[in-house]
């Protein structure tokens, strides 16, 4: 990881108004950011740590903590909203047993809620790892996660 | 790789040279690939046109483009047949051979595909003759379905960078900005402020150097309509940035653009690169002595970034917070020197305005706004889309002829405009004027163009609940009324939502606005009680049904509503069962089901998946 984080700091001079784009790609690079890295940039571009943290926490890009295999992103910009995406965001919730933004014990699952991915039309969308899937209600919700191999207890199996 | 034009002269031959390329009756192939048709899967419909032409071979004799988005994303994925401009709607993946064997060899119109006006079941062929766009003035937005945006050649084909010629060979500063004010050009991305005074205070403002940064940080949920002119034309506001560049007398500039936006991200770059190639940005551009050079920036995913002094503080590579601004940024902007931040559309504009001259520009429009705006027509409308109108055009106009109406024979509501901190607009209201003033008069803004969309199955508490939501996650934190003051509004409507309303609450709502707004320092907290307002100005029923008789009329608010089956229309079908995840919706085959409340999670998805509308919400 360290040869990693290097190669993409080397990349950028020692400006600081670089910190956002290089934390940018260490994001990019291992879906979140690790400790150490942030360390590093820190470092090169002689930013304390507290502002480094400060930046990388302020801005929604960026994760402290590692994320799911499957990272499942449903939109709930206005159009999704009013077109229900509130009801499969609970659904969703209730079926992995987090809440949104954050990855299931596991790692298997990480689902977060995002602003609008402009592609109203086909509002609902759940993405799933880049893959888009419109027009989602909460039934379908149900049945993507079962086929990512989410246990799905209904009443019965519980009997 | 071109190779540099360094005279207006040379840029009219070169212009002149792809415009001779482009033979207008040979047939072409349209498909539009913009963000929103890519989600349909599009890539595999040209990926399939391109081998079935190879197949065929019929290069050279059929011409195939991909463009950016056309707008009508409702119908995607989208194809138009030149020279007949034949509209190809909701293509199917594997329809590529079909359509060149048919229609491009044979002139045979595939009916499957052709859109069908609902008003009158009618078929219609011509893509200009759909309602849709009949009805639209495509100003800027409509040289999208025209050219490749990766292809400088397009552009120059359909004489892009002429008006860029214009402004550096016979124009000085000082004319293109008289001409821009005269033109009353203004702030696409919500201000509504004149560019003109903009550019004019930049220029005369003392510092070097002067920054000229586009704001392509398109936060508004539900509006997309900058993110489709960078994917689509990246050209065109590159164009008018460095027309504007030169106007001000910058040599440096920004774009700051939603990391979200890959495609968007990719086709600027692209431009940018093909631009410096060609001599239209760096040094001495057009051989004028004129020197101007752009960078990107991606945005880290703040709404606020959106705001002149967070998005400078952002590329400054700080968290993007806002500053109090008793000095303009057109003095003391990015790294305290003058700067100029227009949005992505504004920027799109400039180039017509030199090119036809402010008073062809003046004759479209009302008093007070002049132009046209890009609006992302989205939520419950049959024709969700990019539309672009005169300023002046009636939201009726917009919703029920371009837009087609509310889905499934449902009633109109509201129409919510100008983003989060916009506000929602009754029926009552729908044959005023779409103009920066109007809007604002009844309580509502332009934004940057979003128009959301809702039926009688939307409950406005929940909608205000909503949008103030987003407003608490997305408030930076710096100042207090903001920070605080929306969260408790949030708070409040929490408990409205759930039945814990007091009857008082309204009322607090309303006065806990008016310190937010006189208090917060930037725009964010100044216009975030807006959707409230306007709900509580329009909707006060639905608070009164909340508050009073612990009802949500329009059955949305999970507190106050339960799901049960209407035993006369259930047909026992066993969908609702299936679907439950619970186990509370259950019943024997073929005999009415019923839904226990102790189980339901009210998630809805019996209501989704009835195909007898025998669920009832109450």
């Amino acid at each position: 990881m360290e040869e990693k984080v290097r190669e993409i700091i080397q990349q950028y001079s020692g400006d600081k108004s670089y910190l956002v784009p290089i934390l940018q790609d260490v994001q990019k690079e291992f879906n979140y950011l690790p400790k150490d890295a942030l360390c590093a940039v820190s470092a090169h571009l002689s930013v304390p740590i507290s502002r480094v943290y400060e930046v990388a926490t302020f801005y929604k890009a960026f994760s402290l903590k590692p994320k799911g295999r499957y990272q499942l992103s449903l939109c709930l910009g206005t159009a999704c909203h009013v077109r229900g995406a509130e009801l499969i965001a609970r659904n969703m919730e209730d079926i992995l047993g987090i809440e949104e933004g954050d990855t299931t014990a596991d790692l298997e699952f990480s689902f977060e809620t995002v602003g609008c991915l402009g592609a109203c039309a086909l509002g609902p969308i759940l993405v799933v790892n880049g893959d888009y899937h419109g027009h989602m209600n909460s039934a379908k919700s149900t049945k993507i996660l079962k086929k990512l191999g989410k246990k799905v207890t209904t009443d019965d199996e519980q009997d | 790789m071109m190779s540099k034009i360094k005279s207006l002269d040379e840029l009219k031959s070169v212009q002149e040279k792809f415009r001779a390329g482009r033979d207008p009756n040979r047939p072409c192939i349209t498909v539009c690939v913009g963000t929103g048709c890519l989600a349909y899967g599009t890539k595999k419909l040209v990926d399939g046109f391109r081998a079935e032409l190879a197949k065929r071979d019929l290069a050279g004799k059929i011409d195939f483009r991909t463009t950016g988005c056309h707008g009508f994303c409702e119908r995607g994925p989208m194809i138009v047949i030149s020279p007949e401009k034949t509209f190809y709607q909701r293509v199917g993946l594997d329809d590529a051979a079909e359509i060149i064997d048919k229609t491009l060899l044979k002139g045979e119109i595939i009916d499957r595909l052709l859109y069908v006006d609902p008003a009158t079941g009618e078929k219609i062929v011509r893509e200009d003759d759909v309602p849709f766009y009949k009805k639209q003035t495509r100003l800027v937005f409509g040289l999208n379905s025209k050219i490749d945006p990766e292809s400088i050649e397009d552009y120059l084909a359909i004489g892009g960078y002429g008006a860029l010629g214009k402004a550096l060979a016979g124009m000085k500063p000082d004319d293109i900005i008289r001409e821009v004010i005269r033109a009353n050009l203004r702030g696409r991305g919500g201000g509504g402020f004149p560019a003109g005074w903009k550019w004019d205070e930049t220029r005369k403002a003392e510092g070097e150097p002067k920054y000229v940064i586009c704001n392509a940080d398109e936060g508004d949920p539900g509006a997309y309509m900058d993110r489709s002119l960078l994917e689509g034309n990246p050209h065109l506001v590159l164009e008018g940035m460095i027309i504007g560049a030169y106007a001000i007398g910058s040599s440096e500039g920004y774009i700051y653009v939603r990391n979200e936006y890959p495609l968007a991200v990719k086709n600027i770059h692209t431009a940018i690169r093909q631009a410096r190639e060609a001599g239209l940005l760096g040094g001495d551009i057009l051989g004028s002595g004129f020197s101007f050079d752009l960078k990107i920036n991606r945005g880290g995913g703040a709404f606020v970034c959106g705001e002149s002094s967070a998005l400078f503080a952002s590329l400054e590579g700080r968290a993007g917070e806002p500053r109090a601004k008793y000095i303009h940024a057109t003095h003391k902007g990015l790294y305290d020197k003058p700067t100029n931040l227009n949005n992505v559309e504004t920027w799109a504009n400039v180039p017509f305005i030199i090119e036809r001259g402010a008073d062809w520009y003046r004759g479209i429009g009302t008093a007070g706004s002049k132009g046209t705006k890009i609006f992302s027509l989205v939520g419950k409308i049959n024709n969700t889309g990019l539309v672009e109108v005169p300023m002046g055009t009636t939201l009726r106009e917009i919703v029920f002829e371009i837009g087609g109406g509310i889905p499934d024979g449902r009633k109109f509501k509201a129409i919510q405009t100008g983003g989060p901190s916009g506000g929602c607009i009754p029926e009552q209201c729908l044959d005023m004027p779409v103009d920066f003033d109007e809007l604002t008069k009844i309580g509502s803004m332009m934004g940057s163009g979003g128009m959301i969309v809702m039926d009688d199955r939307n409950c406005m508490v929940n909608v205000a609940k909503y949008f103030t939501n987003f407003l608490v996650n997305e408030s930076c934190g710096k100042c207090v009324p903001c920070r605080e003051g929306i969260r408790r509004m949030r708070d409040i409507l929490i408990d409205i939502t759930e039945g814990k309303g007091r009857e008082e609450d309204v009322e607090l709502l309303e006065k806990m606005s008016k310190g937010i707004v006189d208090g917060s320092l930037c725009a964010l907290g100044g216009s975030a009680p807006n959707p409230v307002l306007s709900t509580i100005r329009y909707f006060r029923d639905e608070y009164v049904a909340h508050i009073k008789e612990k009802r949500c009329p329009a059955g949305v608010c999970r507190e106050l509503i339960a799901y049960s089956v209407d035993q006369e229309k259930c047909t026992g079908c066993t969908v609702c069962a299936k679907v439950c995840p619970t186990g509370a919706a259950a019943g024997e085959r073929k005999k009415a089901h019923s839904i226990d409340q102790a189980k339901c999670t009210k998630c809805g998805a019996c209501r989704e998946s009835c195909k007898f509308d025998s669920i009832i919400v109450r």
